[in-house]
């Protein structure tokens, strides 16, 4: 067996005194998909962001690709292969669509720009519908989409999204976790998923993990969490 | 346009209107203190006074309430009135044109005498706010940090210049670039406690900033020479050669007859080309990856993280490159004045420039070149009106009803155009052919 592309281990972070992690470990293989589910406040996205150092982690480790990076800054840690779409979008609402793609590619310098938007045309073919538009006047799929494709131009080997389904209509959400699903198969692209969305994220997720309360409960394959009656019964109820 | 109330809806509104600025003017307007003969204050009450700014904020609300369109609808329409594409792309090429043939148009019209005041008063003056304008829109209306303590930097310059000229006897040419680099330095020294704090924080800790160095400039007398200032700063000469009437001076040099207004016209062209400078810089910058940044930056800082945007740095030379245009500026302005002292590097000073750059539209630079000459020139144009002595006395000064128009345009500004004159921002790429990206529609916060 391979090491893991990204290492998650006894994580600990808070925001001043409200204790968010409390010894989380997680592991992501080189090609895998995995996902973090969980309730509101459950401690997910503080997971991913912490990969970010911020909340910086008060204890625990955090490898990328057989580095520390615990205590890395956020700029290299994005130089090392790893690009981040945060939790809701976070699109720069008065920069055009380029201008947004371009904030995405600016890690690397631009160095291959030019054949990344074309492949982020062939993926999303509506941005290069709307490239010359306002990113905050863009639907909440095609900002969606944006969000994707701009953490995408960085050509990360770990692509890290929290809760891309939010707030989108069933289809748009069929459409972008089918993107997800090409990316990983044609392209080998890693994926660390947050989602609430449990059902979808689950079917296409590898591996997946359940979050309570800062703590890792559950772990196991995607089907076998599907099947599980505590994830279903806490999770899935009346999600489809 | 129908009315948008009815009329007794718009009394009612109105008469609350009256009311609030008639509680407003009581402690204001109605009592006021006078000195009696044995130069004690008594206090003096001026009921008139009151009625009448309660009688005019009730009449004029209540006309915009009955037949003014409601601003709230009509202003997302507004976004092409103003200035259509078409215009605000020619009009700064115009401008600059204009600019250029200014003092000698004003020479040949006016003559030495005539001129010396329009060179001056508006142009010289009204470019150091354009220039400054400009350099806080680096930090302000690109970054997105609320600095309100510029003026710290325009102070770092000016002194910058007049210390090494007086003790050191250094050439204002040697000076102009140590003043930005000093002032760069002084930035970049601001923006490392700062890093963290945004809005409201980094506006006090700015402010704070802004008021420290006007203190320490006040105070520390040996260093500064205190309240006094600093006197006899070395003039501009031309590249080396003096604007005076000696036989080595510019005039005699090219043949020209000595006259004090080449001074104000080299001073006008180097300002002017300063301001340029600073606006071809902030233009380039703003289309390679440092300046992209700073807008990222001001969208939305988290992004900017995630995407592994270096945000020390972009902030740091968002300060830092924004103080040195301050600094340059500073510069200027001792070698003009031939004096300075702290009353020049008060926080009104830094409330003017960020008005500009609020006024102009954060971000704009037609925006804020245009507020700059509607602010400055305003002033300009209120000394002018002397003939209102004949009017209110000769006691009456229009000059110092100055805050008074500022307030006014803030408040007409807020109504008629919440996001400043220009808002619209052009991409600074494009893929396809040109087309503005208007700002009139976008709500705060993330879509
Ligand atoms: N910026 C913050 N400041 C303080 N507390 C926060 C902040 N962000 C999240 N929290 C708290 O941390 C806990 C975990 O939040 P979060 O990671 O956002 O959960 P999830 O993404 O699973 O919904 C919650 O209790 C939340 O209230
Ligand atoms: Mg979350």
């Amino acid at each position: 067996m391979s090491a893991p592309l990204l290492s998650i281990q006894k994580l600990e972070a808070a925001y001043g005194q409200i204790v968010a992690l409390k010894g989380v470990d997680l592991d992501i293989m080189p090609g895998e998909i995995v996902t973090v589910i969980g309730g509101n406040g459950a401690g997910k996205s503080t997971t991913m962001m912490s990969v970010f150092g911020r909340p910086r982690a008060s204890a625990g480790k955090i490898i990328f690709d057989g580095q520390d990076i615990t205590h890395k800054p956020a700029h290299e840690i994005a130089r090392m292969g790893l690009a981040q779409s945060p939790e809701g979008r976070r699109i720069f609402p008065r920069m055009s669509v380029l201008e947004n793609l371009q904030m995405g590619a600016s890690v690397d310098g631009m160095a291959h720009f030019q054949a990344d938007l074309e492949r982020m045309f062939d993926i999303f073919p509506r941005l290069k519908e709307r490239i010359d538009q306002r990113g905050g006047t863009l639907s909440g799929g095609e900002q969606q989409m944006l969000a994707i494709a701009r953490a995408l131009m960085s050509r990360p080997r770990l692509l890290m999204l929290d809760e891309p389904s939010l707030g989108l209509a069933p289809l748009v959400v069929k459409q972008i976790f089918d993107v997800i699903a090409d990316l990983n198969r044609n392209d080998g692209l890693s994926v660390f998923l947050v989602e609430q969305n449990a059902f979808h994220a689950l079917k296409l997720a590898h591996r997946g993990y359940v979050m309570v309360n800062g703590q890792i409960t559950l772990s196991g394959t995607g089907r076998d969490l599907l099947a599980n009656p505590q994830v279903r019964a806490a999770y899935l109820e009346g999600a489809h | 346009m129908s009315p948008s109330m009815s009329i007794t809806r718009a009394l009612r509104e109105a008469g609350f209107a009256g009311l609030v600025a008639a509680g407003l003017a009581f402690p204001i307007l109605t009592l006021g203190t006078e000195m009696d003969q044995s130069n004690r204050l008594v206090l003096e009450q001026r009921w008139s006074w009151m009625a009448i700014a309660a009688g005019l904020v009730f009449v004029g609300r209540f006309l915009v309430l009955a037949f003014a369109r409601k601003p709230a609808r009509a202003a997302p329409h507004t976004g092409a009135r103003v200035l259509s594409p078409a215009l605000a792309a020619a009009l700064p090429r115009a401008g600059v044109i204009a600019l250029f043939l200014f003092p000698m148009v004003m020479l040949f019209w006016l003559g030495p005498q005539g001129s010396l005041k329009w060179i001056n008063n508006y142009g010289v003056q009204i470019l150091i706010y354009v220039m400054l304008g400009w350099g806080l829109n680096i930090v302000v209306g690109l970054a997105g940090l609320l600095d309100l303590g510029y003026v710290a930097f325009y102070a770092v310059g000016a002194y910058t210049y007049a210390l090494l000229s007086t003790h050191f006897g250094l050439s204002f040419w040697i000076c102009l670039p140590l003043a930005g680099l000093m002032a760069a330095s002084w930035g970049a020294m601001l923006g490392f406690p700062v890093l963290r704090l945004r809005g409201d924080y980094l506006a006090i800790v700015t402010l704070a900033f802004g008021e420290i160095v006007s203190a320490v400039l006040t105070n520390w007398s040996d260093f500064s020479n205190g309240k006094a200032g600093i006197m006899s700063i070395p003039r501009i000469t031309f590249f080396g050669l003096p604007f005076n009437a000696n036989e080595n001076g510019f005039a005699a040099t090219f043949g020209l007859e000595f006259q004090a207004i080449h001074r104000t016209i080299f001073l006008f062209y180097l300002i002017l080309a300063l301001a340029l400078i600073t606006h071809v810089v902030t233009l380039r910058l703003r289309a390679l990856p440092v300046g992209r940044a700073w807008e990222a930056l001001r969208e939305d800082e988290i992004a900017c993280r995630s995407l592994g945007i270096n945000t020390v740095n972009t902030k740091l030379t968002a300060f830092a490159l924004g103080a040195m245009f301050a600094g340059f500026a500073g510069s200027f302005f001792a070698v003009r004045q031939g004096f300075v002292n702290p009353d020049s590097f008060t926080f009104m000073e830094s409330a003017t420039i960020l008005a500009i750059v609020v006024l102009g539209g954060m971000g704009s630079q037609l925006g804020v070149a245009l507020a700059a000459v509607v602010m400055v020139g305003g002033t300009e144009v209120l000394r002018e009106l002397t003939f209102l002595k004949q009017i209110f006395g000769s006691s009456f000064d229009p000059s110092l009803y100055r805050m008074l128009l500022f307030g006014l345009a803030m408040v007409v500004m807020m109504i008629w155009r919440p996001r400043g004159l220009i808002s619209s921002r052009a991409p600074s790429v494009f893929l396809a052919q040109k087309k503005s990206v208007s700002g009139t529609h976008v709500q705060e916060g993330h879509g």
